[in-house]
């Protein structure tokens, strides 16, 4: 028996392509700016840019952006659950 | 709709084409799956009970009474492993979340029954690992349940395979999750919206997300300590800079949510149990189901008070307390809710009922000494004293426990389609209150004596709470050997039990006992509230095997 | 959403978006698994920031960059495959699935390459040089084939099952109106290449 809710919705090869470009672009930015010295906010930068990457990946290539709205939901209650697990352990090890 | 005379149950008919003992073995009926659970879970909550009558009989004098330190180390342990792993984590999901999940929903399976089968296998395999270590050279695991480092990394016990067994186990307790998620959102029958399933639908769901999330943190943790002892990495041994108190955090992480994971659904059966034997709705059913989903959420964020004597940071310490006294609070609204439920309800006081009685008590006390335990000031003095034995058998025990106890004989005759001797199981919910309060009720003042926990020996000034304890462990065992063998006899020599014995209104009364193997015949579609009494179209109190 | 046909068979329903759903649900615990792992990592690299760095200086930045682009252009291919199937076009979705392997492969031969390196100038876990090394320096190499080793065996994992795809797309099991599995197998793949997108900078851009 077919589910009612058929998920038809097809991205063209275009879009993948790309998506894919820009990945490598972010790539090499990454990379480059490694080698430049930016103290304190070298870290902040290359998780900032490997976190655009991931929202590329996740949302057109996983498809979630096409997806119905209870995935979205999931995927954000997960990562905030990460996140706040992430934070309290911090706040033991900064504040000793 | 309760014609049951002509109709099969699923335990005459079979999803496969197997016929004896493959049918059960290779089945996708969710009923079975949930069987099975029940005689493996069953078995290992003895062998835990056991293990636990063993250890009370050591500790009922002073110094050596039936066995050495080294033994009783390991004993301790795997009371814990045993009881933690492979009785009250899986148990009520399992058992009864596999059996009536999918009839509750009005469904007639999960939304992947091989998977389930699967499940269960992998619980076996895991079950089967940690029973192997016992044997293997070495000896069995002696660090205590919770393996903490830097003893994991350099006992000489059996600790990898061990550790390798709950790492299978948490995949069977992960799969199990995804199953339960999938099927409340894929699988309701028309007209069931969120806000019309069973309270006990919404306690497992929530669990199941427990479950998916938080389960792998400490399966990463386990391995890091089984690659730790294999390979020497370095993350956790601190002669090379690994930090003991990461990985208390990385296990508390898991362990904590965990407690949720065995109470919540304890928590739904006692949403089901009650509204039936008072025989009205359930009051405040929207924030009964909302504050399953609150607790299943704030409850990650109190995991380090577990920690603090551990060596954290000052602003660590108030932060989890705060947090603490927070997951308190939709503990407290359901307990309030269910009174208010009973208040000007007709009360029916048959067995389950009883049951949930005992539940109350015995959780209030947990949980209220959960406060003293959350609390900073108090918790120096208690914490690692039989203090937080007590409080953590009051809550599991006498909550998860009791209510493993209360669903069985809820379900009993749905699941087996036959009703047990009333009076002998009324006499054991007596008995247990009994039993249990002597064996656990003196732990409390030991601990505020000062009494440490997993100590093999003890000063003299203890031992008449020890005697006392171990006094209440026999009856405590004496009854639950006494509820197995009873029910085994309703089994074999019970009356048969009718559809609706209880007077429910939640879907399972709406099928034979046991049920058919497609569950319903007919897809029903909706149109009620779960615990709509107004309902009835049942006989007013279905007591139609009433001796 | 459940059926209305009523035999007393045990019928298999076919949900396509609950199938999708306990895949996404599977890798969440993929994300905390690996999630635990950057908690730890995160934690000792607060705590030993200088040692990471020296330690970070022995691995080659152009490997792990062309590993990324590697994993990149995979997720790029097995994405196309799951496109062209959809399209009807089953050769091409076949030979996307066979590139996707090709760069999976290649991931591997590179890690073989990284790791045995490292052997053979005696920095693995419980070797005599790293012992003698600070702990900041242990604790990085540590995490380093843990996280990589751990990372290393969801390629191939997620190698098996897309050639497992391949089968089913020959044998038509998995078609134009059924590629559910092939759908839930890109979105593993996807994943792996999550993990590897955050590991690359960790490990190697620490200048």
């Amino acid at each position: 028996m077919q589910s009612k809710e058929n998920h038809n919705h097809q991205t063209g090869f275009g879009i993948y392509i790309v998506v894919w470009l820009a990945l490598l672009a972010l790539t090499s930015i990454t990379v480059t700016i490694a080698g430049i010295s930016l103290g304190k906010y070298t870290l902040f930068i290359a998780l900032l840019i490997a976190a655009i990457k991931s929202a590329l990946v996740i949302n057109i290539f996983m498809h979630i952006k096409f997806e119905e709205k209870i995935f979205k939901v999931f995927l954000a209650l997960s990562g905030f659950t990460l996140l706040v697990i992430f934070i309290l352990t911090f706040v033991d090890f900064i504040y000793r | 709709m309760a014609n049951d005379i002509a109709a099969k149950s699923f335990y005459q008919q079979s999803t496969n084409k197997h016929t004896g003992i493959l049918a059960w073995l290779l089945t996708t009926d969710h009923k079975r799956i949930g069987l099975m659970y029940l005689v493996s879970i069953l078995t290992f909550f003895l062998v835990g009970v056991i293990i636990g009558v063993l250890m009370r009989l050591e500790l009922l004098s002073p110094g050596r009474t039936i066995m050495d330190a080294q033994t009783y180390n390991s004993f301790f342990t795997l009371h814990g492993v045993i009881m933690i792993f492979l009785f009250i984590i899986p148990g009520l999901p399992a058992i009864f979340g596999n059996f009536f999940l999918p009839i509750q929903i009005g469904a007639r399976d999960v939304a992947f029954p091989r998977l389930n089968l699967l499940s269960y296998y992998i619980y076996v395999i895991g079950a089967i690992l940690a029973l192997v270590s016992l044997f293997l050279p070495g000896g069995p695991i002696d660090t205590g349940w919770t393996f903490y480092i830097p003893y994991s990394i350099r006992s000489t016990t059996n600790i990898s395979l061990t550790l390798f067994a709950a790492f299978i186990l948490g995949f069977s307790s992960i799969l199990t999750g995804i199953n339960f998620v999938t099927t409340t959102h894929r699988l309701r029958a028309p007209g069931m919206t969120f806000f019309k399933m069973p309270l006990f639908v919404w306690a497992t769901y929530a669990t199941a997300w427990i479950q998916i999330i938080a389960t792998p943190v400490v399966g990463i943790t386990i391995v890091l300590v089984i690659l730790e002892r294999a390979f020497g990495v370095g993350i956790f041994d601190p002669a090379l800079g690994g930090d003991p108190i990461l990985f208390q955090h990385m296990f508390w992480i898991y362990s904590h949510p965990a407690v949720y994971i065995m109470i919540l659904p304890a928590m739904g059966v006692v949403s089901e149990i009650i509204p039936t034997f008072a025989r009205r709705t359930i009051f405040g059913y929207k924030q009964i189901a909302m504050s399953s989903l609150a607790i299943a959420f704030i409850g990650y964020l109190v995991w380090a008070h577990h920690m603090f004597t551990s060596g954290m940071s000052d602003t660590a310490r108030w932060i989890f307390s705060l947090l603490t006294f927070i997951v308190a609070l939709p503990s407290g609204v359901k307990i309030f809710n269910w009174v208010a439920t009973m208040y000007k309800g007709s009360i029916d006081p048959q067995t389950p009922f009883l049951w949930v009685m005992n539940f109350i008590f015995l959780f209030s006390i947990g949980g209220l000494t959960g406060l003293v335990l959350g609390s900073l000031a108090t918790d120096i003095h208690v914490t690692d004293t039989y203090f937080v034995v007590a409080h953590f058998h009051y809550v599991m025990f006498g909550g998860t426990g009791t209510i493993f106890f209360g669903a069985l004989h809820y379900w009993f005759p749905k699941m087996f389609g036959k009703m047990y001797n009333k009076k002998l199981a009324n006499i054991a919910v007596a008995l247990f209150f009994v039993g249990f309060n002597m064996l656990y009720f003196p732990k409390f003042i030991m601990g505020y004596m000062g009494m440490p926990r997993r100590y093999y020996d003890y000063l003299p000034q203890f031992t008449p709470y020890q005697e006392i304890s171990t006094y209440g462990s026999w009856i405590l065992a004496g009854t639950i050997f006494f509820i197995v063998g009873y029910l085994i006899h309703a089994l074999v020599k019970g009356k048969k039990a009718t559809s609706n014995p209880w007077g429910g209104v939640t879907l399972e009364w709406h099928i034979s006992s046991p049920p058919p193997m497609e569950n319903f015949h007919e897809i029903p579609t909706i149109t009620h509230e779960p615990y709509d009494f107004s309902q009835l179209g049942l006989p007013a109190l279905g007591r139609g095997d009433e001796e | 959403m459940s059926n209305h046909h009523d035999t007393a068979i045990h019928h298999v329903h076919r949900d396509d978006v609950g199938a999708k759903m306990g895949m996404w649900l599977f890798l969440f615990t993929e994300v905390l698994l690996f999630g635990g792992m950057f908690l730890v990592y995160a934690v000792y690299r607060y705590q030993y920031p200088d040692q990471f760095h020296y330690a970070a200086m022995e691995l080659n930045t152009t490997v792990g960059t062309l590993n990324t682009i590697i994993l990149l252009t995979s997720s790029l291919t097995v994405a196309l495959a799951i496109t062209a199937l959809q399209k009807g076009n089953k050769f091409l979705s076949m030979l996307m699935i066979f590139i996707t392997l090709v760069f999976a492969l290649m991931f591997m031969v590179n890690k073989y390459f990284e790791w045995s390196t490292k052997f053979s100038h005696g920095i693995y876990p419980g070797s005599k040089e790293l012992l003698e090394r600070p702990n900041g320096q242990i604790l990085f190499f540590g995490l380093y084939y843990v996280m990589t080793g751990l990372h290393g065996l969801h390629v191939l994992v997620g190698m098996f099952m897309l050639s497992f795809m391949l089968y089913l797309i020959m044998k038509n099991k998995i078609s134009s109106d059924n590629y559910v599995k092939l759908e839930n197998s890109g979105l593993y793949w996807h994943l792996v290449d999550l993990i590897w997108i955050f590991l690359f900078p960790l490990f190697y851009l620490i200048q």
